[in-house]
């Protein structure tokens, strides 16, 4: 069985359709590359896979584990192994970083029957990770994401992956605005998580990232449709022709 | 022939009942002749003004003629059972260790509270005892610092029963904080309590004032406390308003505080039907260090008023003013907060910031802010927001398995904190924060 299979995915927000008929698989284990212009709806396909009000299907359905996703709030469906990883973390003054990752940890494991983590238990889990991705003690003990730059907040939604250990990932232009360390520690991180218990769609408008994160399978979506699949090697060919010939495709 | 006089003329239930209060109270209230006068010429203030109502500026947003339908007969000195009651007030603090001083029903109870082995400096009494004894600084410290153009205040000076006197010597370092506990009973009464702390120069205390009492009872309390910051001093002063459901809270802090001193004012306020918490602040010497912060909690249809004049009279003061709500169903929050750099109050720095969260679309926020600046070195600035939670801050938490209404504590309770956070007392500041969590517990 498929870990996630949307088909033909119509939806928008504030009416305006944005997603037009999209279909894709993804089995487990797999990383799965979505590339496109802006506008195209690649960030819509990430929101509305976590259930962010206001972007909502209007046709289709998406199976997650044989689910129905949209039968599940936002914390229901990352309690069933779904993450995304924002373009744009946000900062929330005043909620200590550790209050957070444990918050959402503890959450989590209670909705599936699991134990909670004790404090000390949570704390060893947090350092480990934490030091594979470079991220210094003092990050953890400020309030989330506040004073970070745009490369520590990258880092830190890798950081929450790593410790939710979800079965679908949805990396959500984690590439902009990195430098090239900051990415390569954000690529080790995933790379790190890669299993064939995991899956990966990893959306991205340039090709820099998949260097990195070497996918199975690259889709280009264009005007809310997947236009075109292939092997990694579409995504070179992309950075090399841009995407005019599939904007003008789909608007045929 | 104008209207006005018609209105004026015309005496609600409630102040009909007062003077009769008065008119009865006024042979055994205590005091000698001195104190008599500043009873009779407080109210006097009242019998001519009335309750204030909301064409008074003042009190534009807390109609008390309209909140206030009828006044409670004064209290009558607690029996055995409202004694036992209180033993367990004042629990908001946990584990705070603490000085008790105990008011029941307006009067100090010295079988509840914790008079013996004074720290060297200390001195701890009840204020009626003192105005029986006809004690002279007393009878002219009391209404020094209380505004007595302020008919809520007028009210309590002329019919005080009882309250704390404390003062703290020169240079004395009190570190057990000092826990002033009002505590009402079940009796539809009212308290009309006033204290009056003196702080010497370079002493140093911490005063906590609690106020509470039984869910569903609709007793009236009334409540001033005068406070005289010596130059050097440190205080910190905390209110907790914890009263019951249904009763009315009045309350005033008037302080004067000296140069170079520190003080920081907390006022949390989570209970009472209708509130009304003022303070009244002069900085009178030169480079002091404040902070006022207050963090209000309501829901239902309470109602809590929190105003705020701060008068920099000396130069070189700081102060800063933090004061957060969280209003839930149909609750009305009202801040008003005037800051006011005198003449001579060059290079103040003041900045007051008031930020309201609705959870509810029916409640209510009114907000008044005002600067009146008359030096020309100063740096002062006001800012206030209000408005419903951050929905992309709740979907971020949401998005990592957090369900809903944890989502929503773990914003409000930050929301709070950086109100809270100015407590320099670390217990104080948890038990606060545990009372949050309770309330946001009990919301569901």
């Amino acid at each position: 069985m498929s870990l996630l299979e949307i088909k033909n995915l119509h939806a928008g927000i504030d009416g305006k359709e944005i997603l037009r008929g999209l279909d894709l698989t993804v089995n487990a284990g797999e990383v799965h590359a979505i590339m496109g212009p802006n506008g195209s709806g690649k960030s819509t396909l990430a929101y509305v896979l976590a259930g962010k009000d206001g972007y909502e299907p209007t046709a289709g359905e998406v199976l997650f584990g044989g689910k129905n996703i949209f039968d599940m709030t936002p914390d229901e469906r990352a309690a069933a192994g779904l993450f995304l990883a924002f373009q744009y973390p946000l900062e929330i003054p005043g909620v200590a970083t550790m209050t957070f990752l444990r918050t959402a940890l503890n959450a989590q494991r209670k909705k599936r029957g699991e134990a909670e983590f004790s404090t000390p238990e949570f704390l060893k889990k947090v350092r480990e990770v934490a030091k594979k991705l470079s991220i210094d003690q003092e990050m953890l003990r400020r309030a989330v994401n506040v004073g970070f730059s745009g490369g520590e907040k990258k880092r830190n939604e890798i950081l929450q992956m790593a410790l939710l250990e979800p079965r679908l990932a949805v990396l959500d232009e984690t590439d902009s605005g990195l430098d090239i360390d900051a990415l390569k520690i954000v690529a080790d991180g995933v790379n790190r998580l890669r299993g064939p218990g995991r899956s990966f769609i990893v959306i991205t408008h340039y090709q820099r990232l998949l260097n990195y994160i070497v996918p199975d399978v690259v889709h280009v979506l264009s005007k809310g449709r997947i236009v075109k699949t292939g092997g990694k090697e579409l995504a070179l060919e992309l950075e090399a022709r841009g995407y005019a010939e599939y904007q003008e495709e789909a608007a045929a | 022939m104008s209207a006005m006089a018609d209105v004026k003329l015309m005496k609600t239930a409630a102040e009909t009942a007062l003077a009769q209060e008065y008119a009865q109270a006024q042979g055994r209230l205590p005091g000698g002749a001195v104190v008599a006068e500043k009873r009779a010429a407080a109210f006097d203030l009242f019998a001519k003004q009335g309750l204030p109502h909301r064409r008074i500026e003042d009190w534009k947003y807390t109609d008390l003629r309209a909140l206030m339908r009828e006044a409670k007969p004064l209290a009558s000195p607690p029996d055995a059972a409202a004694k036992a009651r209180a033993k367990t007030a004042g629990k908001l603090l946990g584990d705070v260790e603490c000085r008790r001083i105990v008011f029941v029903d307006g009067a100090f109870v010295p079988e509840l509270s914790d008079t013996a082995a004074l720290e060297a400096g200390l001195a701890v009494g009840s204020l009626a005892a003192a105005l029986a004894d006809g004690d002279p600084t007393l009878a002219e410290k009391l209404g020094k610092l209380a505004p007595a153009s302020d008919v809520a205040v007028a009210l309590n000076t002329a019919l005080m029963g009882d309250g704390a006197v404390i003062r703290i010597g020169a240079g004395s370092t009190i570190d057990r904080p000092l826990h002033l506990i009002f505590f009402a009973s079940a009796k539809p009464a009212a308290s009309f309590v006033r204290s009056l702390v003196i702080v010497e120069k370079a002493a140093r205390v911490m005063l906590i004032e609690s106020h509470e009492g039984p869910a569903g009872s609709d007793y009236q309390v009334n409540a001033a406390l005068e406070l005289f910051v010596g130059d050097g001093a440190h205080v910190d002063h905390v209110k907790i308003i914890g009263e019951g459901s249904d009763a009315l809270h009045v309350s005033t802090l008037a302080a004067a505080i000296g140069a170079k001193a520190r003080f920081n004012s907390f006022t949390f306020t989570i209970g009472g039907a209708v509130v009304r918490n003022q303070l009244f602040l002069n900085f009178d010497g030169e480079d002091t260090v404040a902070g006022i912060r207050g963090a209000t909690l309501i829901k239902g249809r309470q109602h809590a008023d929190t105003t705020l004049v701060v008068n920099h009279i000396a130069r070189g003061c700081q102060s800063r003013e933090v004061f957060k709500s969280v209003l839930d169903d149909e609750a009305h929050g009202v801040f008003q907060g005037r800051i006011i750099v005198k003449p001579g109050a060059q290079q103040t720095d003041a900045k007051m910031m008031t930020r309201t969260l609705l959870l509810s679309e029916r409640a209510e926020a009114d907000n008044k802010p005002e600067l009146e600046i008359f030096a020309d070195d100063v740096q002062c600035g006001h800012g206030a927001t209000a408005g419903a939670l951050d929905q992309e801050l709740k979907f971020y938490l949401m998005a990592r398995g957090i369900p809903a209404a944890e989502a929503e504590a773990l914003l409000i309770q930050a929301f709070l904190g950086e109100a809270i956070e100015g407590i320099e007392h670390a217990g104080l500041r948890e038990a606060l924060m545990d009372s949050v969590a309770a309330w946001l517990r009990a919301r569901g």
